[in-house]
C-alpha cells in the first residue's frame, strides 16, 4: 500500500503508522462529562467501504494524516493534513 | 544421444559438467538441469511424494510438478529446487529426493502396492484412535515418511537482498505481448520494467518455430529484446519472477540473482526479493499447458507437448525417438510437426475430437483416447482406443499430452479477484479490474494466438500509460500467426487405472470422486481433503483438471463449481529472500550511547533496551559474580560517587510561545507554573486516564522546556505530542523536536558529585546557584552544556549534558575525576537497585494498566486545567481501596529471597485465582539494606502497611511470607537528596 503525503508524496506503507478512526480529532471539550469522553475514546464504526482514519508519517515527515480509505479494497481516496481538516 | 544439431539457444561451445545422484554428466550453457538431464537420456529424474511412483520431467516452466531436486552442498543446499528452472553451471550438483535407497529401487514403493488403501483422507480415517497413540506414534511415523527435500539445517552463509524500484509500467512477462508493451512503453520514454522469470526474454518465442516479422520469432525476440536494452528508461530484469500482486501498485518480486552460479562473487546476493511500486501494470505472463487425466499418466516419458516444443526448439533436446501425441486441440498438431522434423519418429497422433483433420504423422486416431500405459522405470508402450472402441498398443518412449492452456491468471486474484470462465477457451481468465492499475495482456488474457498477444501488449501499453498522462505512439503490430483457437475440452478418460491430476501431490481422479461421494461440495473442502492443488506448484497444471471433474460429478457448470483461491507467492520464495540483510546482528539497529567505547575497554555486560545497548555493570577484577559488581557500585555511588550514561532517556524539545500550554495538556500536573531554572517530575496519561510514562521536565526559558521520557517510552510519546500539537490543538504556536540523539547525558550521583563536577565546570556551583530539582546553562572546558540537579538513585546527584560529539571525552573525563575519589562507573543492575531503594517507578510499575492512584500519584492530576486522560482517571473502578495499590515488601526473615512475578496472597489463603491479592513487580537485594526489597501491586495496598502477605511463585516454585512496608526503602525523607 502506498500513501501520498502531501508534505513529502507517495511513500511506501511501512513509513507510517495506523492510529484509528479520525474522530480522534473531535476531542470533546473538558466538561462534556465522562460519557462524552467513553464515546470518544471507545466507540468506534467499523465500516465496510469509505473510512476516515490517522495515520502518523513516522518515518518521514511526522505528519499527522487524515486518510479517507476504502476498508473492503484498501484505495487511498484522500489524504491530508490532519492539522488542515478541522 | 537425443541432444539435435544446429539449433536451439544453447552454446555448444560452451561444456559444463554437473552431477546428478553423483553420476558426472555434461550439458551446456544454455541449458536447464532439465534439459542437460533428458540429453543424457535420463528420463527417471524423481519419486512422487505419496506413492513414491517413477516420475520424470512433465514440463519446461515452473510450473514443475514433478522434477524436484537438491540442489548443492553442505549449508547452502537447496531442496526442491525444479530442474527445468534450474540452468546449468559447472560444477553443479543435484540429487534426488523422496527415495531409499536410490531412483530405481526405493523401498517406499510399497506405498504404491497399498495405494487402494492410502485414498483421499486416509490419515484422518486412519488414526483417529486411540487417541493417545497420535502424539506418540502415529505423528512421528508419518512425518518421517512424509516430506521431499531436506535443508542443511545450518545457517546460511550467502547473502540474500531486498530491494525496492519504481517504474511507470511494470510488464511482467517477456512473451510477444510483454515484449510488445515495454517497446510501446519504451520508445514513449515512460520508467519501464519488465520482468521475466526466465533467464532467457521471449517466452513461448523462444520455443516455438512461428515466423514474426518474416524471420523466425527467437530472432525477433532477441531483436526486441536488443532494443529495449538499448534504452535507458527500460530495465531489464531477467531471472525475475513477480511473486504477489499488493496494495497500491506495489508487487514483490524475486530475482534469482546468483542461483545459476556455483559461488556467487563476493557480496552478490544469491538472491534479491523486489518491492516493486508500479503506476500501472501490464501482466503478460502467458498461459500454462494442462494435460489430461488418463490411466497411468505419470510416468516418466510424459510431457506437455508445449514442453516438447520447448525442449526441441529451445533446448535442441529429442526427449524421445518413438513419439505418440495426445491433443484436444489443434497445439498437438504443431507438436507432432515440429518432432518429425527433429528426425523423432512420429507413431500416432490421438485427438479427442473425431472430426480432428490431423496430418500425415504416424497413425492419426481422430476421436482417439489413450487408455493405458507401460513401463516401470519410464514409458515403453501405449494403449489407445479409437473412435470405435478398438484398441491398439504400441510402443513409445514419449507421450506428448496437450489439454489445452490456463491463462496464468494468479497475480488477478492475488486482492480477492475471481478469474471468469471463458467457454471460447475452455479456460479462466482474469476478471478485468481485479487489481487496480492492472491489466492483462496476450496469453495470459486468453488471447493465444501470436499476432493477437503482439497487437495487445501494444493497445495495453498505451491505454496504461494513457492513464497516467503519457501518451505513446502505437508501434506497428509485426506479421505472425493469427489462427483462432481450436479446442474441443476433454478432461478425463474413462477407463481402468489410476489416472493423476496432481503429479506433486498423488492426487487421482478417484480422489476426486471419493471426496465428491462424501459429500465435499464446496471445492475449497474437495482441495483441502484430497490435497490437490496444495504442493509447491500449487496446481498450475492441475487445478482446472479437478474442477472439471468435480462439476462433472456433481452436474454443475465449471464456473459454478467456482475455483479456488490463488495466494501469494506465485512460486516459492526462499525466507531467507525476504529477510534479506534483517538477519543475526542485522536483525535490526544497535543504538550505542555515547559512553559505548568506554563500556566496552572495561569489559561492561550489555544489556538490551529496546535498539540501545546499555552497560549493565562493570566487573572490576576478582568479581566473577554480576551481583558482586552491582553491590559494589550500589556502594561506591551511596558513599562517594558514580558515574552513569542516561543518553538513551528520551528528549524531546519543546519551543514556542505555547510551550507550557502544550505540558499543561499533556502531563496530569501542572507545567506553566514552573519557574525558569528549575525541573519538575511529570505524570503522562492517556485518555483512557491510565498512566502512559513519567519523566523530568526542565524549563530552560519562558518559552522553552526539554522533557525527558523513560527510553522505552521515547518513541511513543514523541508521536503523541506530535498527535495533540498537529491533531488536537492546531492552533498552538509550539514545536516538538526529538533531540535523544543529540544530547549526551550522564548522572553523576553521590555525596562526592559535586566535587567531580567543579574539577570540570568552567565556574564551579553550589546549593545556593544549583539546588535541588534546578538546572542551567553551564560550560565545560568552553563546550556549552545543561545541568539539571536530579536523581534517579536518590543521591546528591546531577545529569549532566553536552552535544553528543562531546559524549566520549566528558564520561572518560567525569569517570578519572569519580575514580579518584573512590568512585566510578556504574551500570544499569545498579541504576534498578538504586531506583528500588527510593521506591521509583519504571515501565515494570507503569505497564499500561495501572493509574496514578495505583501508584500514588492520585492526586498529582490537577483539577485546575484540562489535560489528556483527565477526564476518564475520574472513572469508577480507577481509584479506591478495591485497586491493587503500589506497596513496598521485605522479607519476614531476611534471609530470604524475593522472586519478581510471584503473587500475592494472605496467610492462610488458599492459593487459587479468586484469591489473588496482586503481584511483584520489581525485586532486588539492597546491598544498602542488606536483605531483599520489592515492589508490587496489592488490594488496597496502602491500607495494609504492616500486614504479612505470602509471596507465591507457582511458576517457579516456592512462597516467602513478607511484610508490607512503605515506600521509599532508603532515605525516606529525602536529606541524601538535598545534601
Amino acid at each position: 500500500m502506498r500513501i501520498t503525503c502531501p508534505i513529502c508524496g507517495a511513500r511506501d506503507l511501512r513509513e507510517f503508522t495506523y492510529r484509528g478512526d479520525a474522530i480522534l480529532l473531535d476531542r470533546p471539550s473538558e466538561d462534556a462529562g465522562p460519557e462524552a469522553f467513553i464515546d470518544y475514546v471507545h466507540l468506534r464504526d467499523n465500516p465496510a467501504g469509505e473510512h476516515d482514519e490517522l495515520w502518523h508519517h513516522a518515518m518521514g515527515c511526522s505528519a499527522w494524516l487524515q486518510v479517507r480509505r476504502n476498508t473492503v479494497s484498501h484505495e487511498i481516496l484522500s489524504v491530508a493534513l490532519a492539522r488542515e481538516v478541522r | 544421444m537425443p541432444r539435435l544439431p544446429e539449433r536451439g539457444l544453447i552454446d555448444r561451445n560452451r561444456t559444463l559438467k554437473f552431477r546428478f545422484d553423483g553420476t558426472q554428466l555434461t550439458g551446456h550453457l544454455g541449458d536447464t538441469l532439465a534439459s542437460a538431464l533428458l540429453a543424457n537420456d535420463v528420463r527417471l529424474v524423481a519419486r512422487s511424494f505419496k506413492y513414491h511412483r517413477p516420475r520424470g520431467v512433465v514440463t519446461a516452466g515452473s510450473e514443475e510438478p514433478n522434477a524436484l531436486m537438491q540442489i548443492g552442498q553442505g549449508r547452502a543446499v537447496s531442496p526442491n529446487t525444479r530442474a527445468t528452472v534450474q540452468e546449468l553451471y559447472n560444477g553443479l550438483r543435484a540429487e534426488s529426493q523422496n527415495r531409499y535407497p536410490s531412483l530405481a529401487v526405493d523401498f517406499l514403493q510399497v506405498n504404491d502396492f497399498l495405494s487402494s488403501f492410502l485414498s483421499a483422507g486416509f490419515y484422518y480415517k486412519t488414526f483417529m484412535w486411540p487417541k493417545a497413540l497420535w502424539e506418540k506414534l502415529y505423528e512421528p511415523a508419518i512425518r518421517k515418511a512424509a516430506g521431499l527435500g531436506a535443508l542443511s539445517g545450518k545457517d546460511a552463509e550467502e547473502l540474500f537482498d531486498t530491494a525496492y524500484a519504481h517504474c511507470d509500467l511494470l510488464v511482467i512477462g517477456s512473451g510477444p505481448a510483454g515484449l510488445m508493451a515495454a517497446l510501446t512503453a519504451g520508445r514513449a520514454g515512460a520508467r519501464v520494467i519488465l520482468a521475466e522469470e526466465d533467464f532467457v526474454f521471449g517466452g513461448r518465442l523462444v520455443s516455438e518455430r512461428l515466423e514474426v516479422d518474416g524471420q523466425s520469432c527467437a530472432e525477433w525476440a532477441a531483436w526486441a529484446v536488443a532494443e529495449l536494452d538499448a534504452l535507458p528508461n527500460v530495465a531489464l530484469m531477467r531471472r525475475t519472477t513477480v511473486t504477489g500482486a499488493y496494495d497500491g501498485g506495489t508487487f514483490g518480486a524475486l530475482e534469482r540473482v546468483a542461483d545459476h552460479m556455483a559461488t556467487p562473487p563476493e557480496f552478490c546476493p544469491r538472491n534479491t526479493f523486489w518491492r516493486i511500486a508500479a503506476k500501472r501494470t501490464v501482466l503478460a505472463g502467458g498461459a500454462i499447458e494442462r494435460g489430461i487425466a488418463f490411466p497411468w499418466n505419470d510416468r516418466p516419458g510424459v510431457m506437455t507437448a508445449g514442453a516438447v516444443r520447448s525442449y526441441l526448439n529451445r533446448f535442441a533436446v529429442c526427449p524421445g525417438k518413438d513419439a505418440v501425441v495426445f491433443t484436444n486441440n489443434d497445439d498437438g498438431l504443431r507438436t507432432a510437426q515440429d518432432l518429425e522434423d527433429a528426425g523423432a519418429v512420429v507413431r500416432a497422433v490421438v485427438d479427442t475430437r473425431p472430426d480432428a483433420q490431423i496430418g500425415t504423422w504416424g497413425r492419426a486416431f481422430p476421436g482417439g483416447q489413450i487408455v493405458s500405459t507401460s513401463g516401470h522405470l519410464g514409458l515403453t508402450s501405449v494403449t489407445i482406443r479409437d473412435l470405435n472402441g478398438v484398441e491398439t498398443t504400441m510402443p513409445a518412449d514419449l507421450l506428448a499430452v496437450s489439454g489445452g492452456w490456463n491463462p496464468s491468471v494468479h497475480l488477478t486474484c492475488h486482492m480477492n479477484g475471481r478469474p471468469v470462465w471463458d467457454a471460447d477457451i475452455s479456460a479462466f481468465v482474469p476478471k478485468v479490474g481485479a487489481v487496480p492499475g492492472l491489466t492483462s495482456a496476450g496469453a495470459a488474457a486468453g488471447r493465444f494466438s501470436t499476432h493477437a498477444a503482439l497487437a495487445d501488449g501494444a493497445e495495453a501499453a498505451i491505454a496504461q500509460l494513457a492513464d497516467i498522462g503519457i501518451s505513446a505512439s502505437p508501434v506497428e503490430v509485426p506479421d505472425a500467426e493469427d489462427a483462432p483457437v481450436a479446442i474441443t475440452p476433454f478432461w478425463h478418460v474413462d477407463a481402468p487405472g489410476r489416472a493423476w491430476l496432481d503429479l506433486q501431490n498423488d492426487v487421482t481422479t478417484k480422489d476426486i470422486a471419493l471426496a465428491h461421494q462424501e459429500n465435499f461440495r464446496s471445492v475449497e473442502h474437495m482441495k483441502r481433503y484430497t490435497t490437490l492443488g496444495m504442493a509447491t506448484d500449487q496446481g498450475k497444471m492441475s487445478n482446472v483438471g479437478g474442477l472439471a471433474i468435480m462439476a462433472e460429478l456433481s452436474g454443475r457448470e465449471i464456473p459454478e463449481v467456482g475455483t479456488t483461491t490463488f495466494r501469494p507467492p506465485y512460486s516459492p520464495v526462499p525466507i531467507a529472500a525476504m529477510a534479506g540483510r534483517h538477519g543475526r546482528d542485522q536483525f535490526q539497529p544497535h543504538r550505542h550511547p555515547p559512553s559505548h567505547a568506554l563500556s566496552l575497554e572495561r569489559g561492561a555486560s550489555f544489556v538490551e533496551a529496546g535498539l540501545w545497548h546499555r552497560a549493565a555493570w562493570y566487573p572490576q577484577p576478582g568479581e566473577t559474580r554480576w551481583r558482586q559488581s552491582c553491590d559494589r557500585e550500589v556502594a561506591m555511588v551511596r558513599n562517594a560517587v558514580g558515574i552513569c550514561d542516561v543518553t538513551t532517556l528520551g528528549k524531546i524539545d519543546i519551543q514556542g510561545p505555547d510551550s507550557a500550554e502544550l505540558l499543561d495538556f499533556v502531563y496530569a500536573n501542572a507545567f506553566s507554573t514552573l519557574k525558569v531554572g528549575r525541573v519538575r517530575y511529570g505524570l503522562m496519561l492517556r485518555e483512557d486516564g491510565f498512566v502512559m510514562d513519567d519523566g523530568t521536565t526542565a524549563r530552560l526559558g519562558p518559552t522553552h522546556y526539554v522533557m525527558t521520557t523513560t527510553t522505552a517510552a521515547a518513541g511513543q510519546v514523541m508521536a503523541h505530542l506530535e498527535f495533540v500539537r498537529q491533531c488536537l490543538r492546531p492552533g498552538w504556536e509550539v514545536s516538538v523536536t526529538s533531540v535523544t540523539d543529540q544530547w549526551a547525558q550522564f548522572a553523576v550521583a553521590g555525596p562526592a558529585s559535586r566535587e567531580v563536577l567543579n574539577k570540570l565546570l568552567d565556574v564551579p556551583i553550589d546549593d545556593a546557584s544549583m539546588p535541588y530539582m534546578s538546572c542551567g546553562p553551564v560550560r565545560i572546558g568552553g563546550v556549552d552544556g545543561r545541568l539539571f540537579r536530579i536523581s534517579f538513585s536518590g543521591e546528591h546527584a546531577y545529569e549532566l549534558a553536552v552535544p553528543a560529539r562531546h559524549g566520549d571525552a566528558l564520561v572518560r573525563e567525569l569517570t578519572s575525576q569519580a575514580e579518584a575519589r573512590g568512585g566510578g562507573l556504574y551500570g544499569m543492575e545498579a541504576l534498578n537497585v538504586m531506583r528500588i531503594e527510593k521506591g521509583f517507578i519504571t515501565h515494570a510499575e507503569i505497564h499500561g494498566r495501572t493509574t496514578a492512584d495505583d501508584i500514588g500519584m492520585g492526586r498529582m492530576v490537577s483539577a485546575k486545567k484540562d489535560a489528556v486522560g483527565k477526564v476518564l482517571s475520574t472513572r469508577p473502578g480507577l481509584h479506591g481501596p478495591e485497586r491493587q495499590q503500589l506497596v513496598g515488601v521485605r522479607p519476614v526473615d531476611p534471609g530470604e529471597r524475593l522472586r519478581s512475578g510471584g503473587h500475592f496472597f494472605d496467610e492462610g489463603a488458599d492459593v487459587k485465582p479468586s484469591a489473588d491479592l496482586g503481584y511483584a513487580t520489581s525485586v532486588c537485594h539492597s546491598p544498602t539494606l542488606g536483605h531483599d526489597i520489592g515492589l508490587g501491586f496489592l488490594v488496597n495496598g496502602r491500607a495494609r502497611l504492616g500486614d504479612r502477605v505470602r509471596l507465591v511463585d507457582k511458576l517457579r516454585g516456592g512462597e516467602v511470607l513478607c511484610e508490607v512496608v512503605p515506600t521509599p526503602f532508603v532515605d525516606p525523607e529525602g536529606g541524601r537528596l538535598r545534601g
